[in-house]
């Protein structure tokens, strides 16, 4: 095999360069080693060890029962139609977001972000408002879809959206136009310049979204548990039966088991084909890319993904909102004046103290997943054998893995020495970043690898030390990505729930573990404050990601 | 304004504003059928704009792109039937040599024999045999460039357009590729419209040059014609002439701050601007001198030296002169000029 020159390096900074890519890789090893690996061990080995042996029977009992065969072929075409549904419906949105400039587009990019950091629960329900018995649709003209499979399907578009439209719009704002140009000149009409131009460019930032909503699709939890009925049940929700209400802790053990082995086929798949399509990309100025709209297809294309926008995200969050105002004596802020004391009993606190509890451990969680996600990212962009690859797919494991599995698990393991972090604050946190690694190394690597290496040989010749390089070079090109993922990471950590509501402790409650308790009661009052505080952390979220989306506009002038 | 019948392309009055400023102001041009045009002009001319209207990426605000005499209005950039070399190139990353060679092949229905043959065809052409399988990032600047040219040539375009098509070259390569772009269009009797800001790139590869200045066409005609009769002050500079003075016309000499500078019979009297070439500029004894200088510095240009020439009071000249004649930097001159090489600007 020849060797390319550039490649015989004196061994010296060979060592050299291995020291740093391990120093780089041995912070997020060790937190997916303490903080994942070793809960997840722990819970899968309480339920398939008894007296000390391994019961591996269990595996043939459970995979050959008809009914979880059931639930195992419902989880896995249900995740297949959701994340084609959500492709077909959002990447028109991600092109639109991309390459229009129209008044209200920052304001609707967080709107449509809103969403995927509802509690699942609440937006369960907020679907149920308007598709089931009673709902919006039903008092119209009398359909109902919560009995069918399309209720999941179409609350599966309306969560990852914003999945779709930040990964690949963030790529696709970025793109030469010029390249679609040049398909042009070339005979290409327009939508072929796209399909053989831009759409095999935008090929790994497309493969990651498909990946990231087929996972959250198929480890979709509290939207199943309430739109599907009895009828449809995923492997998440059948693990939270046997765990919950079954007790049959060595079931769900062999079903998160096989989750963990499916999570682990479909990463490998991914890390496959994002492996075919590496290609240094020419990457733009975003501010060059977007203009107006023009003509009657273009205005067309915005008004019909406006209205996608409305009908599938607007309406159920407006529904929401509608109903947390509806009291009993009419419109009112009844529900929302409840929340500001204890005396409903649900709590040990006022539930508005719920609001600041999520802000300060999401805060926490989102420092906490930029160091380890933008470590694991830099570490990766540093291209390396099969080892690096591994760790790669190791780092997406969070988003298949049972939250509730992980939440378990830090229960039982880390409330002894040498870890005794069960009185800690800082337990919540770490769950939250937890999920919130894979999204920033998800949206910095495409970004990062796409840098021109020769940028970065420039800045070495002319006396930049590897770390100034990074942030001479890499930092401002990959800025808007690293602000996006902190954005992402902020968002999953104030609505995750699976994991947080077994850790987080009855003084201190989040946002979504505090609506999950006042749905859990009955009552209408708890069920008004459960829509109210629901609609407080729909407006926390909007907020916070307005404010992003601000500091990145801002920021773009810089350079 | 009407057009020859042989005439492939013609804008008329055509005119695109951006943010109210005018990009391309009421510009009216004809390219005929195998001829080779050259749009001269500084960045910001609008000879992009003038290329990206003609291709169909950019629409008109007014006027009209005529091609092969039929208005262009409403036809989309992938039916007009021409070819655009872009400035960077902007070969597909994705695809192989071989692969963007043939995109405009398969674009327009070709069979995968009828590619594999007229890929090697061009790459033949271009001078890189056998380089279909090869990746584009790993190319040359120069290897890129004719990838590109192979590739807008693919399909048979009835007008290629070239923008910037050496900009990014090194020179020896550029002076060398330009020659061969002109052999090439010649044999394949391509017509040709190309931007370029550089003037020796145009004056070697057109038949016929048209100096642009904020969106309007300064100048138009046959490279020899523009060279030797710039129209205005603002061409004569864009050429590289820095010789440019003002001037008072009595008779057969004119007034200037060098002193008394003959000019063409025939000259009207009255203020004008005068462009004096290099070569007008003569170096001769101190008791024929109209003027003294001193020798700033000198650029050996290969065959013949350009002087920088400081007068006592007044704006630096360029004289040029043999190579064994070059005086001295910091010697005194003395300095003479000729009619024959003093063109009256308009």
């Amino acid at each position: 095999m020849a060797v390319v020159g550039s490649e015989v390096r004196p061994r010296v900074r060979d060592l050299k360069g291995s020291a740093i890519r391990f120093g780089l890789m041995a912070v997020p090893v060790a937190f997916f080693a303490l903080f994942f690996a070793y809960p997840v061990a722990a819970i899968v080995g309480r339920g398939l060890k008894t007296d000390g042996t391994w019961q591996f029977g269990r595996f043939g009992e459970v995979l050959t029962d008809p009914g979880i065969q059931h639930v195992l072929w419902f989880t896995t075409w249900q995740a297949l139609a959701s994340t084609a549904l959500t492709l077909l419906i959002a990447l028109p949105g991600a092109y639109v977001f991309a390459r229009f400039d129209f008044p209200g587009k920052q304001v609707l990019r967080a709107v449509v972000t809103v969403p995927f950091v509802l509690p699942t629960v609440v937006a369960g329900s907020a679907f149920l408002a308007l598709l089931g018995r009673g709902g919006l649709l039903d008092e119209a003209w009398g359909v109902r879809l919560d009995t069918t499979v399309w209720a999941i399907l179409l609350a599966h578009v309306f969560f990852n959206y914003a999945v779709v439209v930040r990964t690949v719009g963030g790529l696709w704002s970025q793109l030469d136009p010029r390249q679609e140009e040049a398909a042009r000149m070339l005979g290409a009409s327009r939508f072929a310049a796209w399909r053989t131009v831009t759409l095999p460019a935008l090929g790994p930032a497309v493969a990651a979204a498909a990946l990231m909503v087929f996972l959250f699709t198929f480890s979709s939890f509290g939207v199943v548990l309430i739109l599907g009925g009895p009828a449809f049940s995923t492997l998440e929700v059948e693990i939270y039966r046997q765990t919950a209400q079954l007790l049959a802790l060595d079931t769900a053990a062999v079903l998160t088991m096989v989750q963990f082995v499916a999570v682990c086929g479909i990463l490998a798949v991914h890390a496959w084909t994002v492996r075919r399509r590496e290609a240094t990309l020419r990457l733009v100025d975003p501010a060059r890319t977007s203009r107006k709209p023009r003509g009657a297809g273009q205005w067309a294309l915005l008004a019909g993904v406006l209205g996608t926008v409305a009908l599938l995200i607007v309406l159920p969050l407006g529904v929401l909102v509608q109903r947390s105002f509806a009291t009993a004596e009419g419109f009112g802020l009844g529900y929302f004046r409840a929340l500001t004391s204890a005396e409903g009993g649900a709590f040990l606190v006022p539930p508005i103290d719920a609001v600041w509890n999520s802000l300060e451990y999401a805060l926490v969680a989102t420092a906490i997943a930029v160091v380890i996600g933008g470590l694991a990212a830099v570490a990766l962009t540093r291209r390396a054998g099969r080892f690096v690859r591994g760790f790669d797919a190791l780092l997406m494991l969070p988003l298949g893995v049972s939250a509730v599995t992980v939440g378990f698990g830090f229960l039982i393991t880390l409330d002894k020495p040498p870890l005794d972090l069960r009185a800690s604050w800082i337990l919540v946190p770490l769950a939250q970043a937890l999920v919130g690694v894979p999204f920033v190394v998800r949206t910095m690597l495409p970004v990062l690898r796409a840098v021109d290496g020769r940028l970065r040989e420039a800045a070495a010749v002319l006396g930049a030390s590897p770390w100034r390089v990074w942030r001479e070079v890499d930092l401002p090109m990959v800025r808007r990505a690293l602000l996006i993922a902190a954005g992402f990471a902020f968002a999953v950590s104030l609505g995750e729930f699976g994991a947080t509501v077994f850790i987080a402790r009855p003084d201190n409650p989040t946002l979504p573990v505090a609506v999950a308790t006042l749905l859990g009661r009955a009552g209408e009052l708890n069920y008004g404050q459960a829509m109210a505080l629901s609609t407080l952390l729909m407006l926390v979220c909007a907020v916070s990601l307005l404010l992003l989306e601000r500091i990145r506009t801002d920021r773009t002038g810089e350079f | 304004m009407t057009l020859h019948d042989e005439s492939l392309l013609g804008l008329e009055q055509a005119s695109v504003r951006f943010d109210g400023h005018a990009a391309l102001d009421a510009v009216d041009l004809e390219v005929a059928e195998h001829e080779i045009v050259c749009v001269l002009g500084p960045s910001g001319s609008g000879k992009s704009t003038l290329l990206r209207v003609v291709a169909g990426l950019q629409g008109l605000d007014s006027g009209r792109v005529l091609l092969g005499g039929r208005d262009q209005r409403g036809v989309p950039a992938h039916k007009r039937g021409v070819g655009l070399m872009f400035q960077d190139h902007q070969l597909f990353p994705q695809r192989d040599v071989g692969g963007n060679v043939a995109f405009g092949l398969r674009m327009h229905g070709a069979s995968k024999a009828e590619q594999a043959a007229r890929v090697a065809e061009l790459l033949e052409l271009v001078g890189l045999p056998g380089a279909a399988r090869r990746a584009v990032g790993l190319l040359s600047g120069g290897e890129q460039q004719r990838v590109a040219l192979a590739r807008a040539l693919a399909p048979r375009p009835r007008l290629l357009m070239l923008d910037e098509p050496l900009g990014q070259l090194d020179r020896s390569l550029r002076e060398r590729l330009v020659v061969e772009l002109r052999e090439l269009f010649g044999e394949l009797g391509t017509t040709v419209l190309a931007v370029t800001h550089d003037q020796g790139e145009a004056f070697a590869l057109a038949d016929r040059v048209v100096v642009m200045r904020d969106g309007r066409i300064a100048q138009s005609g046959a490279p020899l014609d523009v060279w030797q009769r710039p129209a205005d002050a603002f061409v004569a500079r864009f050429l590289g002439f820095d010789n440019v003075v003002e001037a008072t016309v009595s008779g057969e000499a004119a007034d200037t701050v060098w002193g008394k500078v003959p000019v063409p019979a025939g000259t009207p009297s009255g203020p004008c601007e005068l462009l004096v070439r290099p070569a007008g500029v003569r170096l001769v004894p101190a008791a024929e001198a109209q003027l003294t200088c001193t020798v700033a510095a000198r650029t050996f240009r290969g065959t013949h030296v350009a002087l920088h020439l400081k007068p006592a009071d007044a704006p630096r000249l360029e004289a040029a002169c043999a190579l064994r004649d070059a005086p001295e930097p910091g010697s005194e001159v003395g300095v003479a000029f000729e009619a024959g090489e003093i063109v009256v600007l308009g």
